[in-house]
């Protein structure tokens, strides 16, 4: 296991070893577990530990990275000297900055809610089983197939540098799972927390269960354009897809659909995002990837794109460019990732703000003439860059909604539709909650009710 | 190393366990990348541990550590017995195995250069040239250009005797040039989309790939996408070019095929497979020309799925998928052969390293080429209307893998014969038996490429896996065309 002493050490056998202008590493390590269930059964069942060390070093702005999982003397030795070896054979980089030094990375250092539990790192094998068995035993009785996983991990993180950096952060995690298989039809939820406590299985399931039930013998409605009401998991998986557009130097590339749109209202007056990791929701390390603090970024304020994230060098480089009086504030903001890499930097803890006026996803569903609720969304692909068109497919409780009533499980449908649009047709949204799903990170958002959502083909279930 | 696996099962079997297996792999990788005259990334890597797979109480255990001293290794055969026996109060029956004769096996992948031989210097030099050429084109706004390499050692030990030392070899290298203009991203890559082509083999897989004499078109491409005519929409043949014909076989085909999925195994993320066990040799999937094989053997290529033995000892099979168009086989395990009636398992089960637990994989699921000598050049040229679609753009398909939508970089729509136009933003829809009955032409041997696909994602956690998929160019009838653009 890492800890906060032994980081140290390794940090200063590599700094001993290194004859670079400037050396950093970067820590990584943890125990793992998930237990995996299918069929009513506990068929695949895991736990790992690691520990990696990535050392950077820097040659008169020429930089590379170097990482294993090897920590004897000899090792370190080595891959010290591979990423060195791999930094001197390249030509000079102008825009690479010195290392941040620890005045730089000391502002704005928000402090974090607690992330590590002892209930979490102490979950045993046996522990999640018996999580798994009450799943399962409720399955059993609704004649259903369970599927799902039950995972817990507690993991370190540590940066160093030869400028004076050095943070640590440990936190746990646990996430639960669940798919309800009926024999034509399928329900899902899915829930994580740094605090395992916070978990209910049982209820998780039975909501799954209850969702598999209700979308038994699914019926085929066309496709079309129709108001959908999202639950959050579904809303994150759709826009997760543009987060990595809002790092300054996916405009300064030219890849980024906010090129020459920072400063437009591109969505609703509704829509309000942040990026914030110290909101109590969030997780992850208050650190980015070169030891510079992650500060709090309004990214949309009333469907206005207000501001992007930089890393140290994308906000230099952004000063010197045509855009800088076009993208809002520019400074580095803490989002880059470990150097060096192509990306740059994206927000990573967004957090999406409340409605004045929060509704319930029953609410919205009373207040639907005519529509679909989706549970779910699988599989969501970027067919246009700019006008930023996904397309995906619904997934595990699709439902036909008329005259503010659930009235039956409908065939899966297939959507292409611009995120643009969506986010400017949302009609109403829940309360933001840490919401799950499998195409994107985990983020705080609301379920929203959207018009004219389009769905362009029909599956055969 | 092999005695560090030996430890593992003698320490588990102790515990209670039935059977165990163990791999201890020693991974080496390197990442050089370019950007906009830039080098992007630069980084070596090299990753060392053991995993170990035990069954105990008739049920599945696997722990893995990176500690390989003998206590370290003793705690992690420990806990896999523990977690198995944990496993073991949630079961509906117990695991049966599909007996396998252990072997005692060497094996590397061919190779005629070791990657790792070859100097930083060079091969930056290669991509910042390719990078150069694609910028040279006036509107390209974005050059990106990647080699990789990787080299994974492996030695496995069984509880029943087996001892297999594998070293696999993995290159890759590719680029694309972007073209941002008005409201519009156009992107063209070389020679595939997302990373390039990978093969396990050496250098000399670089070498083969001629980056820097299709540089100047790529760009060019993309400049030209911007003016293009979009793709128009309504039932229509269409001709794909090998490697998007590749990633609808790893779509449409190989994935469906993994018995894993279709015994419900995968259902709460990947999902499960229309091709439920009663279509075994009943259904129709394709027209008769379509055969398809599952082939990890060395004979077939240097696929990302080519190699000796899977990972629980199962030498390199061959299994006929499609034949003449009838479903005839899927990809199975120890685990899961039964459930089909085989007296062996396939030979796929795979891990994408020592701390992952090894699941049913694609090998190289590939389309046997046409038998008729056929150019792609001929084929456009039988051909009255129909739009060729080249390099993929973007892939989806539903959990039971009927529904699919491609969209593609580039098209041209064919006339009477000839290219008449090129297309932009090309895509095309469908139910994945109906797709495969609508083929009535392949190419044949000369236009046949084994493609990588090294990004393929399943399981729980996560593993990401190189897979194999040889195609040629093919034709097929009256396909849904442009709905992704459809209301937009």
């Amino acid at each position: 296991m890492l800890n906060k002493d032994r980081a140290a050490d390794i940090f200063s056998r590599i700094k001993k070893s290194s004859t670079a202008d400037e050396v950093e590493t970067f820590l990584w390590g943890g125990r793992s577990a998930l237990t995996r269930f299918a069929n009513n059964t506990i068929h695949q069942n895991v736990a790992e530990e690691n520990v990696v060390v990535s050392v950077r070093s820097v040659f008169g702005g020429r930089t590379a990275r170097a990482t294993t999982n090897k920590l004897d003397d000899e090792s370190l030795k080595r891959v010290v000297q591979a990423s060195e070896n791999l930094a001197k054979v390249q030509q000079p980089d102008p825009d690479l900055l010195p290392m941040a030094d620890a005045a730089e990375a000391a502002r704005s250092v928000h402090p974090l809610p607690p992330r590590h539990f002892e209930e979490t790192a102490a979950i045993t094998p046996e522990a999640r089983a018996d999580a798994v068995k009450k799943v399962v035993a409720a399955a059993l009785k609704r004649k259903l197939t369970a599927a799902g996983i039950f995972s817990t991990s507690e993991t370190q993180e540590a940066i160093f540098n030869s400028r004076g950096i050095a943070h640590w952060h440990a936190q746990t995690s646990s996430e639960i799972s669940i798919t309800m298989l009926a024999p034509d039809s399928s329900g899902w939820q899915k829930a994580n927390s740094p605090n395992v406590a916070l978990l209910d299985p049982a209820a998780l399931g039975e909501v799954a269960a209850e969702k598999a039930a209700k979308s038994a013998a699914p019926r085929e409605i066309p496709a079309g354009k129709y108001t959908v009401i999202l639950e959050p998991a579904a809303v994150l998986d759709m826009a997760g897809f543009m987060f990595w557009d809002f790092g300054g130097l996916a405009i300064l590339d030219q890849r980024s659909f906010l090129t020459n749109r920072v400063g437009t209202k591109l969505f609703g007056d509704n829509i309000n995002i942040r990026d914030d990791v110290a909101h109590p929701l969030q997780s992850g390390s208050p650190f980015d990837g070169e030891g510079m603090p992650r500060q709090r970024i309004p990214l949309v304020e009333n469907g206005v794109v207000k501001r992007l994230v930089y890393a140290r060098a994308t906000a230099a480089k952004m000063q010197k460019s045509e855009h800088k009086d076009k993208v809002g504030p520019v400074e580095p903001t803490g989002h880059g990732f470990t150097l060096p890499n192509e990306m740059g930097e994206a927000p990573m803890n967004l957090v999406f703000g409340a409605p004045r006026d929060p509704k319930t996803v029953e609410q919205m569903i009373a207040s639907t003439e005519r529509g679909v609720l989706v549970t779910r969304l699988w599989y969501i692909r970027e067919v246009d860059p700019y006008e930023k068109i996904l397309t995906g497919m619904t997934r595990d409780g699709t439902f036909y909604v008329e005259n503010g009533k659930v009235q039956y499980g409908v065939r899966n449908f297939r959507f292409n539709e611009s995120l643009i649009k969506m986010l400017s047709n949302v009609q109403e949204m829940g309360t933001p909650v840490r919401a799950s799903g499998e195409e994107s990170f985990d983020m705080v958002v609301p379920a929203m009710k959207v018009g004219e959502f389009n769905f362009t083909e029909v599956t055969k279930f | 190393m092999k005695h560090i696996a030996d430890w593992a099962l003698n320490l588990a079997t102790m515990r209670g366990a039935f059977y165990a297996d163990a791999r201890v792999v020693d991974e080496r990788s390197r990442a050089l990348s370019t950007k906009n005259g830039r080098i992007g990334g630069a980084s070596d890597s090299e990753s060392l541990g053991i995993g170990i797979r035990v069954l105990a109480d008739g049920a599945w255990g696997f722990a893995a550590s990176d500690d390989l001293s003998r206590a370290g290794v003793a705690a992690a055969a420990a806990r896999a017995v523990e977690i198995a026996k944990a496993s073991a109060r949630v079961k509906q029956h117990d695991v049966r195995l599909a007996p396998e004769k252990p072997v005692t096996a060497e094996w590397t992948t061919p190779h005629k250069i070791d990657p790792f031989t070859i100097s930083v210097e060079q091969n930056l030099e290669l991509l910042l040239k390719i990078d150069a050429e694609l910028r040279s084109v006036t509107g390209v706004t974005l050059a990106e250009t990647s080699m990789n390499f990787r080299r994974e050692e492996q030695w496995y030990a069984s509880s029943e005797g087996g001892r297999i030392h594998q070293t696999k070899y993995t290159a890759g290298a590719g680029y694309a040039a972007y073209a941002f203009a008005g409201n519009e991203i156009q992107k063209r890559s070389y020679p595939s989309s997302f990373g390039g082509q990978w093969q396990n083999k050496g250098y000399e897989l670089i070498e083969e790939l001629k980056l820097l004499e299709n540089a100047r078109r790529i760009g060019e491409e993309t400049v030209a996408l911007l003016k293009a005519d979009r793709c128009p929409e309504g039932a229509l043949d269409v001709i794909l070019e090998s490697s998007q014909l590749g990633l609808q076989i790893h779509e449409s085909v190989g994935h469906p095929i993994e018995l894993d999925r279709v015994l419900g195994m995968e259902a709460n993320f990947a999902g499960t497979s229309f091709l439920t066990l009663d279509k075994l040799r009943t259904l129709r999937y394709g027209s008769d020309l379509v055969n398809i094989v599952a082939d990890a053997r060395q004979e077939h290529g240097p696929g990302l799925g080519t190699f000796a033995f899977d990972d629980e000892g199962v030498a390199a099979q061959c299994t006929p998928i499609i034949s003449n168009g009838l479903f005839t086989g899927y990809l199975s395990s120890r685990e899961t052969a039964h459930t089909i009636g085989a007296a062996r398992s396939g030979g796929t089960l795979r891990a994408e390293a020592w701390n992952r637990l090894p699941i049913i994989r694609m090998t190289n699921i590939s389309i046997l080429p046409g038998e008729k000598p056929l150019t792609l050049e001929q084929l456009i040229a039988s051909t009255d209307h129909a739009i060729l679609m080249q390099t993929n753009r973007s892939w989806s398909i539903d959990d039971k893998r009927y529904n699919f939508q491609f969209g593609c970089e580039m098209g041209w729509e064919i006339k009477n014969g000839k290219r008449a136009r090129m297309i932009k933003n090309p895509s095309y829809s469908g139910i994945t038996t109906e797709f495969w009955n609508a083929m009535d032409a392949i190419c044949s041997r000369d236009e046949w490429t084994l493609w990588g696909t090294p990004n393929c994602g399943k399981g729980q956690p996560q593993q990401v896996m190189g897979t194999g998929h040889g195609a040629s160019p093919a034709r097929f009838r009256k396909i849904k065309v442009g709905s992704a653009y459809k209301g937009n």
